[in-house]
């Protein structure tokens, strides 16, 4: 098992398949709010559901809007279980927040696409991504 | 990130669910953008209201926070998806309308102005120069930094809005002296008039120096409405959140050693690149909403003209009812131009309902290009009415 050391955004602890993004994520217009497949053109995810997911990518981008879509992914059971960042943002960490999922960011990003998955588990409060 | 006994409380609930959300919003953006603490606030403006924009997602939390949440501080709402009373007018249907009001209820709970404007400046929310303040919209955050001389940065619907709950915002960014420096020298080589020009040299700038803030020389006047013009625009092709305007805007800034020229072709090829080869079906004024010197403009060329062209004027409810205590409403309504009051052509649901939209804004260009696939014209106030009355844009 190999661990990672990240920040807290927002507490809580998950589990789940990794699946990782190199690409930044736009929830609002980018994600199917009512199944939490990724639906954005020549998106390195189109096609895949992030539902039940540790979901590992750099960024949020697009509008704020996309904070909403976390929080409906989540009322809707479609939410990943965690979410783990390169660099936080205000979007999907205001997302997470809302939405009560567990995130971490300012982890080694790029080796976790190696990892891509792997069973994952995510200990938010004390920084820490297992996989 | 230091936090004062109020703001722990909050954090622990002891104000609420929702008060314990914002803050907790707060203190993760404090942390993400390394704030030492948080400031109070003395005004918010509210994104995200549309709900062609929120779609049910965005209901669904509001309507959750407003449950105990209530702001500390004047809050004021940007447009929403329609108007709220002349909808049927505009032709949006029941079932958006129903939605949208049931989004408008949510933030009037919590104690928000239903103002409906990007241009809450024009309607009582005009933040001094220096206060703290946490504003989205990014036009008004633009107009607000740069113009006013507040201090915001570039929120999101719901970091505005955990800021009012919380009455606070965390200090980074452009709260902070040192990072509302002008970062690049624009040297305006021509003469500027009219909303479109400014607009062009909003999209011009913006598109040559991304979200880097601009010192601008050389623009011997310009108006509220042309300021307007240029927030909206620079903001929209640009990313930048201030500017600085020598002469004219109010902030201290060094000048940088970073320069670059704008000439008289430069603004007219911004111009041309927002004009299509198609005639407008539809002419929309107003974004950002219509100033009181722009309904009158407006009213002394429309009198006793008949409109051959469908017309939208996009204006806050507070101006047009202080317009029509002026006479001018009626004298506008006669020549078959309707007001959109609350919304504009760029929330509301009108995609595919129209071809061309010939506008004075660049900000709207965009919009009507990237999110309802329209053609688009831009020019002068005046070039849009004489279209409007003509049938032609010449």
């Amino acid at each position: 098992m190999e661990t990672f050391k990240g920040r807290e955004i927002f507490a809580g602890k998950a589990s789940g398949e990794l699946l990782f993004s190199s690409q930044p994520i736009s929830f609002y217009g980018g994600v199917d709010a009512t199944n939490g497949i990724v639906v954005e053109k020549g998106h390195p995810l189109e096609g895949k559901c992030i539902s039940g997911k540790v979901l590992a990518f750099p960024n949020g981008k697009g509008s704020t809007v996309g904070s909403y879509v976390l929080y409906r992914l989540k009322k809707a059971g479609k939410a990943p279980a965690a979410i783990v960042n390169k660099e936080a943002e205000t979007i999907v960490a205001v997302g997470a927040i809302i939405a009560e999922i567990p995130m971490l960011d300012k982890v080694e990003f790029e080796k976790l696409a190696a990892l891509d998955g792997k069973s994952a588990h995510v200990d938010a409060a004390k920084g820490e991504l297992k996989i | 990130m230091i936090l004062d006994e109020q703001d722990k409380q909050m954090l622990a609930g002891k104000f609420g669910n929702a008060a314990k959300k914002s803050m907790e919003i707060l203190v993760a953006l404090g942390k993400i953008y390394g704030a030492e603490k948080l400031v109070p606030v003395t005004s918010v403006q509210v994104a995200g209201v549309s709900y062609d924009n929120l779609g049910d997602a965005g209901l669904e939390y509001l309507a959750e926070l407003a449950k105990d949440g209530r702001v500390k501080v004047l809050t004021t709402l940007n447009p929403a998806g329609m108007d709220l009373e002349n909808y049927k007018v505009l032709g949006i249907g029941e079932d958006f309308a129903k939605k949208q009001k049931l989004v408008i209820d949510a933030f009037v709970k919590m104690g928000i102005i239903p103002s409906c404007t990007c241009t809450p400046y024009f309607i009582g929310n005009k933040p001094k120069e220096g206060e703290h303040i946490a504003w989205s919209e990014s036009s008004a955050v633009c107009y607000a930094n740069s113009v006013l001389g507040a201090r915001t940065n570039r929120e999101g619907g719901p970091s505005a809005l955990a800021a009012a709950i919380c009455g606070k915002t965390p200090l980074y960014g452009m709260h902070l002296e040192k990072n509302r420096q002008a970062q690049v020298a624009v040297k305006v080589e021509c003469a500027l008039s009219g909303t479109e020009e400014f607009g062009a040299l909003g999209k011009a700038t913006g598109e040559k120096i991304g979200n880097k803030i601009p010192l601008f020389l050389g623009i011997k006047s310009a108006s509220v409405e042309e300021l307007k013009s240029l927030c909206a625009s620079i903001a929209t092709y640009g990313g930048t959140s201030m500017f600085h305007m020598q002469g004219i805007t109010p902030c201290k800034t060094s000048v940088p050693k970073e320069e670059i020229a704008l000439s008289k072709n430069g603004i007219s090829a911004a111009l041309s690149s927002m004009n299509d080869d198609t005639q407008p079906d539809l002419v929309a004024l107003g974004c950002p909403h219509l100033s009181m010197q722009e309904v009158e403009k407006i009213a002394g060329m429309l009198k006793g003209k008949k409109l051959k062209v469908e017309t939208w004027l996009c204006i806050s409810r507070q101006v047009l009812q202080e317009a029509k205590k002026k006479g001018l409403v009626q004298v506008i309504e006669q020549s078959g131009a309707k007001f959109a009051a609350d919304t504009c052509m760029v929330v509301a649901p009108i995609k595919g309902r129209f071809a061309c939209v010939a506008s004075d804004s660049a900000k709207s260009c965009y919009y009507s290009r990237a999110k309802n696939k329209f053609k688009t014209k831009v020019g002068s106030i005046e070039k849009c009415i004489n279209c409007a009355i003509s049938g032609k844009w010449d």
